[in-house]
């Protein structure tokens, strides 16, 4: 008897293991956050926020030095506020399911935005990954735009400005690229981190702002220059380290499409950087420092939308062709059109979004990845037609948008600061400190 | 020959440069200084606690001329840096006893011009 005790045992033992097997079939078919993807998802969204401190520094290097603290500040507080924005509402009417042009309200408060994996939305990590992952691009795009009317913003309306502009121009354009429903994506438009939603749409923002806002007092008088270069180049330098996130991020997993796309962002990076370098070298005489880093910070914008459908030739070409239209952007559109495009923050972000979506549409392959679509050099014409559609909706979604809520700002609160507080300068009229002191 | 030493707001520096640059002046030392007048400086804060500032950013202009250049000079200042409000700053002109160029051993007007 003990004999078939045994055996009665042993039977039930191998028994249950198929039947666990069943089990452990079935729980996987309730999508389930992978460890490894959700690791990578967070240390991105960690890079992408890093990215914020590294624009102001970027762009703090590039103002005089009585408005250092305020373009630092105006990056820093676009964390705080559009961080808490972005948890509260802007989530919800960027990705909550909704019309093709806008999510719902449905996510307030990230109700019912669970720890569990939404399909749609990255289905190997938690949806809360995902969320707070966005939340990054959210902060950084309205911060790019401070660019264009750096030295000469008052902070008041600088705040109401970018809480407008993250609601009703950031987040709309969000759901139309990336969210359930989106009418572009449902077009089956190529942009893989950010191209139309942040590159172009920041852009044109600055266009607009930078235009409605005036140029700089002395602009006309003399050159403005940068005040202290090296905290750029450590600010260019914090960005290319933040992009990686950026964009092999992107791939909301830790698989192959998020190495393709380092890969790529680092090879267009690159060769953006070399190229404004040789241009420099060539046309002036020297290679210079802030010429290298608005090239790579140009070629890094300009693979953004291309960077999970490309290989390295293509991101070489994308890279190189980058820094030579902003380079054309810069140095001669700006200066015939007479705009104080302050920090270029059209010319370098503006143009290499055009440009990389536009990029995205003729490079792509399927072979890079199959989930992509191939592009015109792959014999797919129609996906470079779907990129020039998204590139126009972008362009006049933001310059109307932008126009007139920057109108409505300056018409209830006034865009510019005085006169006088502008010849003092910004840290000391708008936030009573100074960065540097002469004696201790 | 006399130095004319002026004390004038940092960001009318390029103007005072343009305007003595007309006026043919071509040779000034520029230095950064901090220093206090009627207008009595500002208020700056530091985690909340008030700080006050007198000694505010000027820029001293050094430049030793001929005495025919002297009226010219003082009027290129005058014409760059006046804005009408207090601040502007102020011109000190000295007696110059001498002036010597290091490379040549020139001396009096000839080294100045």
């Amino acid at each position: 008897m003990k004999v078939s005790v045994r055996k009665l045992i042993c039977c039930a033992f191998f028994l249950t293991i198929p039947a666990c097997l069943c089990f452990a079939q079935d729980s996987a078919a309730v999508p389930k956050a992978d460890t490894g993807d959700t690791a990578w998802i967070l240390m991105s969204a960690a890079l992408v926020m890093l990215m914020t401190p590294g624009l102001a520094f970027f762009y703090g290097g590039l103002v005089r030095r009585k408005n250092y603290l305020s373009v630092l500040m105006q990056c820093f507080i676009a964390l705080a506020v559009l961080s808490i924005h972005w948890v509260i509402i802007g989530y919800s009417i960027s990705f909550a399911p909704g019309n093709g042009f806008i999510g719902g309200l449905q996510w307030f408060g990230l109700k019912g935005v669970s720890l569990e994996p939404y399909s749609d939305y990255g289905a190997t990590i938690p949806h809360q990954a995902f969320m707070i992952f966005q939340a990054m691009f959210a902060i950084i795009t309205p911060a790019l735009i401070i660019g264009a009317f750096a030295e000469r913003m008052k902070f008041s309306a600088y705040l109401v400005f970018i809480l407008l502009w993250a609601t009703f121009i950031y987040d709309p354009m969000a759901h139309w690229v990336w969210g359930t429903g989106g009418w572009l994506r449902n077009m089956g438009v190529l942009d893989f981190a950010g191209g139309t939603v942040v590159h172009i749409n920041a852009g044109i923002a600055a266009l607009v702002a930078a235009l409605v806002i005036g140029r700089r007092s002395c602009y006309d008088k003399y050159a403005i220059a940068p005040h202290n270069l090296p905290f750029s180049v450590l600010g260019a330098a914090l960005l290319w380290f933040g992009w990686f996130g950026f964009n092999a991020g992107s791939a909301l997993g830790a698989n192959g499409i998020a190495v393709n796309a380092f890969v790529v962002t680092n090879t267009a990076g690159a060769a953006a950087a070399l190229t404004w370098a040789v241009i420099d070298w060539k046309l002036n005489g020297n290679p210079t420092m802030l010429g290298t880093i608005s090239g790579a910070i140009a070629g890094l914008a300009a693979i953004t939308p291309a960077a999970g459908y490309v290989g390295i030739w293509s991101a070489l070409i994308i890279g190189i062709t980058a820094s030579i239209f902003c380079f054309i952007a810069v140095s001669y559109i700006k200066r015939a059109f007479n705009y104080d495009d302050s920090l270029d923050a059209f010319g370098v972000h503006g143009i290499s979004g055009f440009w990389g979506t536009i990029a995205a549409g003729l490079f792509a392959s399927k072979a890079i990845n199959p989930l992509g679509a191939d592009g015109l050099f792959a014999g797919n014409p129609k996906q470079l037609y779907i990129q020039l559609i998204a590139v126009a909706a972008t362009f006049g979604y933001a310059l109307i948008g932008t126009y007139i809520i920057f109108k409505i700002v300056d018409v209830f609160i006034g865009v510019r600061a005085t006169h006088e507080n502008e010849t003092i300068g910004l840290d000391l009229s708008e936030h009573n400190e100074r960065a540097y002191t002469m004696l201790e | 020959m006399k130095l004319i030493i002026a004390y004038i707001q940092p960001h009318k520096l390029k103007d005072v440069k343009l305007s003595l640059y007309k006026a043919e002046v071509f040779k000034v030392s520029v230095t950064n200084s901090l220093g206090c007048g009627q207008q009595k400086g500002y208020h700056e804060s530091y985690r909340g606690v008030p700080i006050e500032v007198n000694l505010l950013k000027k820029v001293r202009l050094e430049i030793a001329v001929n005495e025919g250049f002297v009226e010219k000079t003082i009027n290129a200042i005058i014409e760059g840096a006046r804005t009408g409000q207090i601040g502007d700053g102020k011109i000190f002109v000295v007696d110059l006893p001498e002036c010597i160029r290091i490379r040549t051993g020139e001396r009096g007007g000839e080294a100045i011009g």
